[in-house]
């Protein structure tokens, strides 16, 4: 089953695809226009995987690892399909990325490889979109490149964990103004979902609505105002995002920070 | 929204958080109750917002893998299974390297902040707590595994948030650590990088703090660690002290069983 969740007529409503529609929980069909699009779930921790692909690896010059690279994000980073997400003027390095989205659905307490799977709800795509220039050396990848207000695209559905017939083998491709970028397989992951379920799990406890972003592919170029961003992943939809400049977000001044020291 | 008058408590085994003043909260903390954290948000971590923590680092920020200071603030996330409440028991998962106890003050948000000035920062703060952010120690700071900072209990808050309007100062409290019975951390607010303001605005360009969430100040330099069997008790000026206890894996897994 796939289901989104809108916001329409002034109440968030439970959302499925019907054709080329979207059909309300309530039984009323819209176009995909009419209604606004929210995350498909409300996340719970969201980690995320850096490095994760062999090839993207290799493009970033990074080698071998010795643990996953994960890192953590927080819920203001979230918004959903169809929104804008702003690129600030002075950047000139900022990039999509498209990753499958792992959706736990069980509490998961030193959780072995073999039973991993059973913990997953469900899938969804993300499109997890850092700022280069912001890049700094402390706690990588620091939170003003990763952690930015509507830096991370989810949805537009949640599929349940069932409708995907093997998770190993799904294609993620990035289209930009609808030019294809970026293209990769999860066959290639690095660390696969289970020894990520099992990993995490052997030191913390995950919940359902925690969300592991799995890491994108090869194939990363820098986005400019105006440009739509579409990723895609086999049976999990087709993920739309529109580059804002600071001027079509709505912001006049910006105002620069300074780090000054306090007084004392 | 988050909204109190007083000091917010939310006693172990309550429906609902109280907002008690000084001398009811007092009472309520006194027959040794245990707590959950009074806050449910996000819970940001600052780093490096120490001028003893930076210097430190010293020259090693200008080498590799540092290569520059930092500019902007150093930020982590404290996930939700990390959030415990006053009296918690925690796990030392290896005793022979302990935990570190970084003890920090809790800013609170009040209400959506979003790239808000440093002079309007404090409009938009509920409150402070205590915060003791747990840690598996580590030195380099480059890209630290989630393990470290991520365990659950890992991150203790309370025993209440303290309204705003009783506390005159952020950026000149005191904070005591003590371990087993004896002193072993002392250090103030004052020597903080940015301070309480500051650090609101410098966040805030970049990502929206919601009511509700917390943004810790930043543990200072030279953390006490704890062990199994330890108490540690953090205390800022005269706030209730938060209590945290230390316990092995097999102990802990043997008292839920």
């Amino acid at each position: 089953m796939m289901r989104a969740r809108v916001a329409y007529a002034g109440a968030i409503h439970e959302a499925y695809p019907e054709g080329d529609f979207v059909r309300l929980a309530d039984g009323r069909v819209r176009q995909h226009g009419e209604v606004v699009w929210l995350a498909p779930i409300e996340v719970g921790t969201i980690f995320a995987l850096g490095l994760n692909y062999a090839e993207h690896a290799k493009e970033l010059q990074f080698s071998k690892q010795e643990e996953p690279l994960v890192f953590l994000k927080g819920p203001g980073t979230v918004i959903g399909h169809r929104g804008v997400t702003r690129r600030p003027a002075d950047v000139t390095f900022m990039h999509y990325e498209c990753e499958l989205a792992v959706v736990i659905g069980r509490t998961a307490n030193n959780v072995p490889r073999a039973a991993a799977m059973n913990y997953v709800a469900g899938y969804m795509i993300a499109n997890d979109y850092a700022i280069r220039d912001y890049l700094e050396n402390y706690y990588r990848p620091n939170l003003r490149v990763k952690n930015r207000d509507g830096g991370t695209v989810l949805g537009p559905w949640f599929v349940d964990a069932a409708d995907i017939r093997d998770v190993t083998s799904l294609e993620l491709r990035t289209y930009v103004n609808g030019t294809l970028q970026q293209r990769g397989n999860t066959r290639d992951l690095v660390t696969d979902i289970p020894a990520l379920i099992e990993y995490l799990s052997s030191f913390m406890t995950l919940a359902p609505g925690d969300v592991i972003l799995t890491g994108t592919p090869e194939g990363i170029v820098n986005v400019n105002a105006g440009d739509e961003v579409v990723c895609e992943i086999d049976g999990l939809g087709r993920l739309h995002n529109t580059i804002a400049s600071d001027a079509d977000f709505g912001l006049t001044a910006h105002t620069e920070s300074t780090g000054e020291c306090n007084a004392n | 929204m988050f909204a109190l008058a007083d000091y917010l408590v939310h006693v172990e085994g309550e429906v609902l958080p109280r907002d008690l003043d000084a001398q009811a909260l007092s009472a309520a903390l006194a027959a040794g109750v245990a707590c959950w954290a009074p806050v449910t948000g996000a819970v940001y971590g600052t780093l490096l917002n120490d001028r003893a923590a930076l210097a430190a680092l010293g020259e090693a920020v200008h080498a590799a893998p540092y290569k520059a200071p930092p500019k902007a603030p150093v930020l982590y996330l404290k996930p939700r299974n990390t959030l415990a409440g006053h009296r918690a028991r925690v796990v030392v998962p290896d005793d022979s390297v302990g935990v570190e106890v970084g003890a920090s003050i809790g800013i609170v948000i009040g209400r959506t902040a979003t790239r808000v000035s440093a002079e309007r920062a404090l409009d938009f703060v509920a409150g402070y707590t205590i915060v003791a952010d747990l840690s598996v120690p580590h030195t380099v700071v480059y890209r630290p595994s989630v393990r470290f900072r991520a365990r659950d209990g890992f991150c203790v808050i309370g025993p209440a948030v303290a309204a705003r309007r009783h506390v005159a100062n952020p950026d000149n409290l005191a904070l005591e650590v003590r371990i087993a019975g004896k002193p072993a951390f002392l250090a103030s607010t004052d020597s903080c990088v940015r301070n309480a303001a500051r650090l609101i605005a410098d966040v805030t360009e970049f990502m929206t703090l919601s009511a509700g969430d917390v943004l810790t100040l930043g543990v200072p330099h030279g953390s006490p660690v704890a062990h199994v069997g330890d108490e540690a008790v953090i205390s800022v000026d005269g706030w209730a002290p938060l209590h945290i206890s230390f316990a092995g894996a097999a102990e802990q897994k043997g008292e839920r069983s």
